[in-house]
Formats: C-alpha cells, structure tokens, sequence
C-alpha cells in the first residue's frame, strides 16, 4: 500500500473538486430519497383512502388551516438567498486561503506530461478513449448527451411526478438519469482521476504509479474471433452484431416497457418511443462494449475500412 | 406705475438700487433662521427629501404593500414575484444550486476582469503575468485560487442543480423549452471553464487542452483523422481543429482564441441564455414545486 501515491493523487489541488462532488452528491440523494420516501408514502396512503385524498393538501411537510399559502418574498426568499451568497463566498474564501490553484511549469510542448488528463469534468470522455475511437468517444458522444439531454423533456410523457420527489411514480425516468449521470458521468470521473495514472494505465488505489510499467496484452477484433479475415465480411459481419445488438435488445427493452409501464408507453408517440430506444439502447451500450474490452480484450466490434467501432 | 417710473429715473434710480439692496439684507435677517430652522426639520425626516423619493420610489413601512414594492420597483430584485408559496423557500427542495450557479458566475466575472488587469495573452508574458500575480501583485494569489475554485464550484453546482431539476420532474410542461435552455448552459461552463484552463500557459493547461482538442481531429467529415475526413480533404491545416487553435497545434493563436472566447465571446452567449432562463423561470409559473402531489387515477389522458 503506497500511502504517499494516494496522497500524492487526493492532495492533487485539481483533484479536490472531484473529492468534494462526490459526499456533496452523496448528500443530496440522500436528502432527494428521504422527501420521495415521504411523498410516496403520502401517495400510498391517498390512494388508500379517496376520502382523505379529497381533503388533504397533498404535501408530507405539514400545513394547517388558517397557515398563509403565500409568503412574502421581501423578506422570507430574500434572506434565504442572501444567506446562501454569505455562505458560499466563506467557503470560497477559506478555500482559497488554504489550498493554491495549481500551476506546473511553463508549458512546453516538447515534454509531454505522463497521464495527459483534460480537466476533471471531462475526464469521462477521457476515459472513454479506451474503449471507444477518439471520433466516438470525444465528438459523437458529447453531441449525444447533449441531445440526449435536450430531448428529454419531449418523450417523456409520464404527467406524474411534476414538482416533487418521487420514485414510485417515475421508477424508469428516475433510474435511467441515474444509471446515466451517476454511473456513466460521475463515476467515470472518478475512474479518469484517481486510477488512471501514467500511460492512462490501471493503478488501484494505493498502488505506485509505475512509469515503465508494461501491459502485454493482446487485443482482439471480434471478427477475428470468429475467424473472418476478408475485410469486406468483417464490415458485414461487424454490421450484423451491432445491428442486432440493437433489433434485440430493443425487442427487449420493448417487452419490459410496456408490461410494466403500460400507460407510460400507450402515452408515447412513435417518434418518442423511437427516440426513447434509440438514446436509451446507446447509452447501455457503452458499459456493455467497456465489459468486452475489460473482460474479453475485445478491441472493435465492427470494422470498415472509414471507420471502427 | 407713475412711482415705478419715477424710480427709474436718473437719481430715483440709485436710491432705488440702494433701498432694494438694504431690503435684501433686511429680509436675510427674517428669513435665513425661518429657512434654516425648515431644513433642519427636512433633514430630520431624510426620507421625505427629493432625493431620496427620486431614488426611492416608495415607502418602506412594514406593510404587506410595501414588502411587496420593495421586490417588485426594485430592478435587481424584479425578477422574484412578490408572493411564493411558503414551502417554495424549503432549502430541502431546490437545494439553491440554481441561484449558487448564478452568484458564482458574478464571483468569477469580478475576479475574472481583475484578474485581466494583470494578464496579457501572448506565449511571452502569460505565464511570468500568473507567476507576477502569485508573488507581487497584492492578493494576487487569493485571487487566482479564488477564480478557480469558484470554476470548479460553478461546475458542480451546475450539475447538481440540473439533478434536482430532473429528480423533481421540474422540466415536464410547461417547462420544457427552459430545461433546453438550461443544457445550453451548462454546456457553455463547461467551455467557460475549459478556455480557461489553458490561460496560466502552463503544463496542465496546455497539455489538457492538447488532449482535448486533439480529439477534434477526429470529428466525422470535419476532421483529417475523422471518418471520411481525409476523403473530404481535410489535413492538419484546414480542418475543425485549426480553426478552433488557430493553428496546428496549441500555440500562441490557441492562447490567444482562448482568452477571447473565455473573457468575451463565452461569457456573452452565457449571459443571453441566462436572461432567457430566467424569464423564462417566472413565465413558466415560478419555481415547479413543492407541488401537491398527484395521483395516478387523477392524470386525465388528452384526447387523441
């Protein structure tokens, strides 16, 4: 256990942000699944109970008769705010008193730094590289997150589950975003900071950073598993996997969702529904050709002679 | 007016001048300590004074019309509506990361445009200007570690923010043009934060950006290494990664397209979208919630 390489990489300045982010987001869920805990409680209990459902104001905090609905912005919202810009800006204070933004040596392009890491909120596609070729990894997929993200609004047609926390009106939704940005984004980051060292090789925590440290490891294509050596057959072939990949998986996917999201499903149009398939089958792809390459060695699945997947 | 005429001729004339001028000083004797003792009572209520009711456009007693002015005829505070519901406050449900999002960006522009006082992006001075700024210039150095912590914090913010946006379903009708808006954004710190990071023209600056944009070479059509690239003519000279460095690899032209695009061109396309999110905010109903939740025999399915 080399004790000094971890604090070498955690006391990295540009490291802390990652380190802060992830008891910040472990806070956050915690505080989003207590109040959807509390809400789908309340749900529960108002389905139980139509009479309670028609009197009752619908949110677990509590609420009275005769409370005021409406508040004062002036000054209940103002100081709230105000607070918050006194408390970030002492934060903010502190941390720059105490630790200094980093700054390396001139930069000089005939010495190359060994990891070469972008900064840390792109350290996902970063590490993306290693499964995927730079055109996939570093312009094909930011443009999907982005649509990705942009067209969420348009197929999700659940009505529930607006204006509050909630998992068991929107179970899907929910655990889609989070298979997303937890897994996919953030901890991919994490991956890209701290276990990634020189030759963007794997070094657990703990272990020194090696920088003659080789890896003989032999990547195969899939085609060549199988034996196909004409180029035009491994295009074909190549083709017919990823394509079926996604004709089964979707039938797949297609089965689960709409036998247990019925309305959900019976709601969305066909460009939504196909939308929805098309995002959702990419993005569960990238952990299934990362496990190709991390259990099989399996280098590209579909070969042609433009480009490689 | 026979008077009045007499008074103006040659001798009338200079007793008149005489007699008014000693009239002038009979009535400062009358009237400066009437006038004096009327500003004394004017400077007792300082609120009542034209300037002040110019600046100020109402009262500030403790009514509820007036707590409710002092939001709405105030420019910066205009945006809020007079009246939210009372769990809208809860710190629990928003988290504030929208609103943290929005002061960290006042932070970084107030230290970003000091910041600029002391930096000149060319390959000569940008780095010795950074190490100026950690050892000359006073609080230098707490103003660098403070232009980049708040980066970082900004980043984080905004991505927990867009979170709780999901997990609070916030960006369902009629909200969905604003979350669009809200991608945009955080697209565009991103960047912001991305062209700043090569500015000290140091190693882990310039070496993150190489990496980052070497992976435009590979932009299907546009790149030389991307799909069809080559056979579109793209080399190392005339594709998306020259115009994005300004050259073929990240040299002066890259420092200087960068400082461009992280002082002036980012932060003003940012700007307009944040005009445009904000609106947005109060015309789409304010904040989405806490919101009564609803049951799933309640949803009335639209019409086909």
């Amino acid at each position: 256990m080399d004790w000094r390489q971890i604090w070498e990489i955690v006391s990295a300045a540009d490291n802390v942000p990652i380190i802060a982010l992830i008891p910040l987001l472990a806070f956050f869920i915690f505080l989003a699944w207590r109040q959807g805990q509390a809400n789908d409680l309340l749900i529960e209990r108002l389905e139980g109970d139509a009479a309670l459902a028609k009197t009752h104001h619908r949110k677990a905090w509590p609420f009275k008769p005769g409370w005021q609905k409406e508040i004062h912005v002036w000054p209940f919202l103002l100081r709230v705010e105000f607070l918050a810009a006194i408390i970030v800006t002492i934060i903010l204070m502190v941390w720059s008193i105490t630790l200094n933004a980093p700054l390396e040596e001139p930069a000089n392009p005939n010495l190359t730094m060994n990891p070469a890491k972008a900064p840390w909120y792109f350290l996902g596609l970063q590490e993306m590289l290693v499964y995927f070729d730079p055109w996939i990894a570093g312009v094909v997929m930011p443009t999907l997150i982005i649509f990705g993200l942009m067209v969420i609004p348009y197929i999700d047609t659940n009505p529930l589950g607006a204006g509050y926390y909630t998992w068991k009106q929107r179970k899907f939704e929910i655990g889609t975003f989070l298979f997303g940005f937890i897994i996919l984004w953030v901890s991919m980051i994490t991956i890209g900071t701290f276990i990634r060292g020189p030759g963007w090789q794997w070094f657990w925590p703990g272990q020194t950073w090696d920088h003659n440290r080789l890896i003989y490891e032999v990547n195969r294509d899939l085609p060549d598993l199988f034996g196909i050596t004409s180029n035009l057959w491994k295009a074909i072939f190549g083709a017919i996997v990823v394509g079926g990949y996604f004709v089964i998986s979707g039938l797949l996917l297609h089965s689960l969702y709409r036998r247990y999201n019925p309305k959900n499903y019976q709601r969305k149009s066909l460009l939504q529904y196909s939308i929805l398939m098309v995002f959702f089958l990419t993005m569960v792809g990238l952990p299934i050709k990362m496990l190709l390459r991390l259990l099989f060695h399996i280098k590209y699945v579909w070969i042609t002679p433009w480009f490689n997947v | 007016m026979a008077d009045e005429k007499n008074a103006n001729g040659k001798n009338g004339k200079r007793a008149g001048i005489l007699d008014q001028i000693k009239e002038d000083i009979g009535s400062l004797k009358t009237d400066l300590p009437a006038k004096a003792k009327e500003q004394v009572e004017i400077l007792k209520n300082p609120t009542k004074t034209q300037v002040y009711t110019s600046i100020f456009r109402h009262k500030h007693d403790e009514t509820p019309r007036n707590r409710a002015l002092g939001v709405l005829s105030n420019v910066f505070l205009h945006l809020h509506p007079a009246k939210i519901n009372r769990d809208a406050v809860r710190y629990s449900y928003t988290w504030g990361m929208g609103g943290i999002t929005f002061y960290l960006f006042l932070v970084l522009t107030f230290t970003g445009v000091l910041l600029m006082f002391y930096y000149h992006p060319t390959k000569v001075q940008a780095f010795r200007d950074v190490l100026y700024l950690e050892h000359d210039v006073p609080f230098g150095k707490l103003l660098r570690n403070m232009h980049r912590w708040a980066a970082h914090l900004m980043v984080i913010a905004v991505e927990l923010h867009m979170f709780r946006v999901f997990l609070t379903g916030s960006y369902k009708k009629p909200r969905e043009f604003n979350w669009n808006v809200g991608v945009i954004l955080l697209v565009l710190t991103l960047l912001l934060s991305f062209t700043g990071y090569l500015l000290p023209d140091d190693q882990l600056g310039f070496w993150a950006v190489t990496v980052g944009t070497n992976m435009a070479r590979a932009t299907p059509l546009l790149g030389h290494e991307g799909p069809f690239g080559s056979q579109l003519g793209m080399t190392p000279y005339n594709d998306v990664r020259f115009g994005l460095l300004g050259g073929s690899i990240v040299d002066a032209n890259a420092l200087l397209r960068s400082y461009i695009w992280h002082c002036i061109g980012i932060p003003i396309i940012a700007l307009v979208f944040m005009v445009v999110h904000f609106w947005r905010v109060r015309k789409d109903g304010g904040i989405s919630g806490p919101a009564p939740v609803i049951l799933e025999s309640e949803v009335k399915e639209p019409r086909k």
